[in-house]
């Protein structure tokens, strides 16, 4: 559905090639590994071959005398934390176990948790080192289920971790949020269905492993060169773990490629430090396959029981959740966003929903697109359906009637501002998909909507222009899928330039002010915002400067489609002043922040038609369309990336993709081969809808679109089985060997 | 440590030589040698299709070549694909269709659908959608790739007859 009254752009809604096209379609562009630098060292790391033990000693010694090897590190080379709890752009971090996962102390709490770094002349000499370090562990019996270790008896991974009697614990927090009145509202309920569900621990699966390389220069001032999604909390990272200045720490972003929530956590760029300072010499260190499966942040698996109650015609009146997420070898799982996200869909009146962060011995687990907003939208999600199914109510129609809207508080507190909910049921509904009756023998179609908030947070920018009417433009927000393009165009649209003529730069902490993260689907909303700022700081010293030219003042001066008019029809475009700038007082450079701004919400809603083999459980799928608001698409192109991008991760989560541990807590597929992420060939044509509920808080309505849609595809697909089939899926992966047992079992 | 190996190859058109570790694949050659950084690793073991080249007209995973097995051949890799600075028709039709998020999969993507163009210049979307199915994108979900090589082949057709440098 488009509104009728969108606003007419230049920009903002075409499709121009974007800024880094060129070096990436050559090679040219760099990523963190593609660095080189003078005399630069080799690392590699010594990993834990046990999900849970203490390590008695390290021994270095041989490691330390072959020949290439210039210096070892272990957790012992990076300061003590005591019990610092610091705030890092993402939320407050425990220095203590970000220290302990960078390279234990100890003890190690997962398999692949990270012991030991070499620095030596290869990486082939760095490797062999490795295998030199002899580690005495005390093995201890893994803790690898959510709900086993949340039990009384579970041996307890963190000591530190304790309950409110100071007694150890698995079980690092819990919240509860609740909003009217649970039991009366069950009480009016006519209809009550309540399920348990269970979905696996997944990984974000970018191609790019992650890497760093370290210079610690003589001065004290480190350099650190990675990809990143953030370079602040990087920088704040590192600094932390090695008790430096922030300042002493510069982090050049190189290109990334893919995070996906992955990547704002460090873990090398503090073991590299150490190398460097030990050897004076720039050190790189990259992991990796196996490393980035078995000891970078999978996002959690989780156990969930969710109860909806509905009255006969399809009113819903109350929800009761009850959600634990692992949290890998230190506390930290999303389980508090996943909490908000339940019922975020939905306008229920009286709900309640707990959520418990439980320490596992798994890695400790890390933001995944929409943060545990895709595990929890797989309960809801197809208890609706379900309910729908027993009432005869039409899900769609469900949607509609019931579905968030402006004014509709959710379960933990805020009210919605004006959202697209509703709009892109609607999209559905209208869609040719939608309208095109599904034939065939065990075949389904399934809907499911999902929710993410989409945060804000802060951004800066700055913008130069040059005499040839082109600006340049310094931005801190690392570009993983196109946000160059997509801050140029809101900078330009503002100047009333061609995004061509805008020239950004993605620039290291010395050289922009400070920028969140990538990430929370806010780049192209904030940076946007901070962008916007900088236009409209230039447009106020153009028209000081074509006030002067004029010889009148400033405030008779006005800013219009690329040119600033003057009185008595005196004009000069953006080019003809830009050229002028050199005699009228030199650069013109435009600031701008944002940090006040936050988002609406972004929702989506998905349809898709499946194919069941109802001899082996394999579950193909045949058409997929999804609908989300975006606000205002700045560049659609990206923006159908985004969609498609999120949809076929979320049929990775959905039908195959989960960590396999054997009873010691060893991976057993920590491989792209075994963990098996979609490939071309697994995936149809996603077809996309658009749907543009211009966000109030953005000067042109922008809404992140990056983060939801990953979160309906597994309920979707889940609906559609059971459409197809007859049977519904309570646990994720629905692989074929579980959909094949849950047939038979039929 | 094994003595070093002295092999002469042609990359790009041009001969290059080079000293390697017989342990020592392609792809770091490629990389930490010749500083051919391009070539993108994602696992080093022949999974990804991020380390794609082709080596004598065949798309290799260059993580799964040793480097002396480049003794006497013709490889290709990512810094090839473009004549001077005009970019081919697939190095474009990715531009043009966003076929791109990260980037990091761009070039094993080239490489590969260059190799598919040359076998198959009118692929059908199924024919595409198998031969890429060794390289893996975790961002664009595909679909803007598949039509980039569809875009790109139409352009070759269109083309055919100009072709410059290699
Ligand atoms: S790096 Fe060669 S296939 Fe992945
Ligand atoms: S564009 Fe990021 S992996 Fe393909």
């Amino acid at each position: 559905m488009s509104t009728a009254t969108k606003p007419k752009y230049k920009v903002i809604g075409t499709r121009p090639i974007r800024h880094d096209g060129a070096d990436k379609a050559t090679g040219r562009a760099k990523y963190g590994a593609d660095i080189k630098l003078t005399g630069m060292l080799y690392a590699a790391m010594l990993r834990s071959p046990h999900a849970h033990a203490i390590i008695k000693s390290i021994d270095t010694s041989k490691a330390e005398k072959l020949p290439g090897v210039r210096a070892v590190v272990t957790g012992a080379d990076l300061p003590e934390q005591g019990d610092r709890i610091v705030e890092l752009g993402e939320g407050a971090v425990n220095m203590r176990h970000l220290s302990s996962n960078v390279l234990a102390r100890g003890k190690v709490n997962y398999k692949g948790h990270a012991i030991a770094a070499v620095a030596a002349d290869n990486i082939h000499i760095a490797e062999e080192a490795c295998k030199l370090i002899e580690v005495q562990y005390e093995v201890l019996a893994p803790v690898m289920d959510v709900v086993e270790a949340m039990q009384p008896t579970s041996p307890v991974i963190n000591s530190d971790v304790k309950d409110d009697s100071g007694k150890p614990t698995n079980v690092a927090k819990t919240y509860l949020f609740e909003k009217g009145d649970l039991a009366k509202g069950f009480a009016e309920a006519d209809l009550v269905i309540e399920k348990e569900f269970r979905t696996a621990t997944v990984h974000q699966g970018y191609i790019e492993p992650h890497n760093a390389t370290v210079f610690w220069n003589a001065d004290g001032k480190v350099t650190v060169w990675m990809s990143t999604q953030g370079t602040f909390t990087a920088r704040q990272q590192t600094a932390e773990l090695h008790r430096i200045p922030i300042s002493d720490v510069k982090v050049v972003p190189m290109e990334i490629g893919g995070g996906f929530g992955g990547k704002i956590s460090v873990y090398l760029p503090p073991v590299a430090a150490a190398l460097s300072k030990k050897t004076g010499k720039p050190v790189k260190l990259v992991m990796d396959r196996a490393a980035v499966f078995e000891a970078t942040g999978p996002t959690p698996g989780s156990s969930m029981k969710v109860k909806i109650g509905v009255k006969k015609d399809g009113t819903l009146v109350a929800g009761d959740a009850w959600v634990a997420f692992e949290a890998g070898g230190y506390p930290g799982s999303p389980v508090g966003m996943g909490c908000m996200c339940v019922f975020a869909c939905y306008d229920i009146p009286n709900a309640r929903v707990q959520g418990f962060d439980v320490c596992v011995n798994r890695p400790r687990t890390n933001a995944y697109r929409a943060p545990g907003s895709t595990q929890v939208a797989f309960a809801v999600e197809t208890i609706v359906d379900e309910l729908c199914e027993k009432l005869g109510i039409d899900p769609i129609e469900f949607r509609l009637k019931n579905g968030a809207q402006e004014g509709v508080r959710r379960v933990d507190g805020p009210v919605f501002p004006r959202i697209g909910m509703k709009e892109t049921v609607q999209a559905i509904k209208d869609s040719p998909h939608w309208k095109t009756p599904l034939t065939g023998k065990h075949r389904g179609r399934g809907v499911a909507t999902g929710f993410w908030f989409n945060c804000g947070l802060k951004s800066a920018a700055s913008a130069t222009v040059n005499p040839d009417g082109t600006v340049s433009l310094l931005e801190g927000s690392t570009d993983i899928g196109g946000s160059r393009a997509s801050i140029s165009m809101q900078l330009a649209e503002t100047l009333g330039i061609r995004a061509e003529d805008v020239k950004p730069s993605v620039v290291d902490t010395d050289s922009v002010g400070y920028t969140d993260v990538t990430g929370g689907s806010r780049v192209t909303f904030a940076t946007g915002i901070a962008a916007i700022e900088a236009a409209k700081d230039i447009i106020g010293q153009l028209k000081e400067r074509a006030a002067i030219i004029w010889e009148c003042e400033a405030a008779q001066v006005k800013y219009e489609d690329g040119s600033v008019i003057g009185p008595k029809g005196k004009k000069l475009t953006f080019k003809e002043l830009a050229d002028k700038l050199h005699h009228t007082g030199g650069a013109v450079i435009g600031r701008g922040t944002s940090s006040e701004a936050t988002q609406g919400g972004a929702f989506g809603t998905h349809a898709v038609d499946v194919e069941v083999d109802m001899d082996t459980g394999k579950v193909s799928i045949l058409r997929y369309t999804i609908a989300q608001d975006a606000g205002t698409a700045i560049h659609p192109s990206y923006v159908e990336g985004q969609f498609t991008g999120g949809v076929v991760q979320g049929i990775g989560w959905a039908l195959n993709e989960e960590y396999w541990y054997d009873a010691s807590g060893s991976m057993k597929n920590a491989t792209y081969l075994d963990y098996r992420i979609p490939t071309c060939y697994d995936v149809p044509t996603v077809e996309t809808i658009i749907v543009e509920v211009p966000d109030p808080q953005h000067p042109y309505g922008v809404r992140g679109v990056g983060e939801v849609p990953i979160v309906p595809p597994p309920a979707a697909i889940a609906n559609a089985i059971y459409n197809a089939t007859g049977v519904r899926m309570a646990d994720l992966p629905m692989s074929p060997p579980r959909l094949m047992k849950a047939i038979l079992s039929k | 440590m094994a003595k070093k190996r002295h092999i002469t190859t042609k990359i790009n058109g041009d001969t290059v030589e080079f000293l390697c570790e017989p342990r020592q694949t392609l792809l770091e050659v490629l990389r930490n040698t010749l500083d051919l950084t391009g070539t993108k690793e994602g696992c080093s073991n022949g999974n990804c299709g991020a380390c794609t080249v082709l080596m004598n007209g065949r798309p290799v995973d260059s993580c799964l070549v040793l480097a002396v097995e480049a003794e006497d051949a013709e490889l290709k890799t990512i810094e090839g694909v473009a004549c001077g600075t005009h970019l081919n028709a697939v190095q474009s039709a990715f531009l043009e269709g966003a076929a791109l998020q990260c980037g990091i999969c761009t070039p094993g993507f080239i490489m590969q659908s260059e190799a598919l163009l040359a076998e198959n210049p009118n692929p059908s979307e199924q024919e595409i959608r198998f031969y890429l199915a060794g390289n893996l994108c975790r961002c664009t979900g595909y679909d803007k790739i598949v039509q980039a090589v569809q875009t790109a082949a139409g352009k070759r057709q269109t083309e055919s007859g100009t072709k410059c440098c290699h």
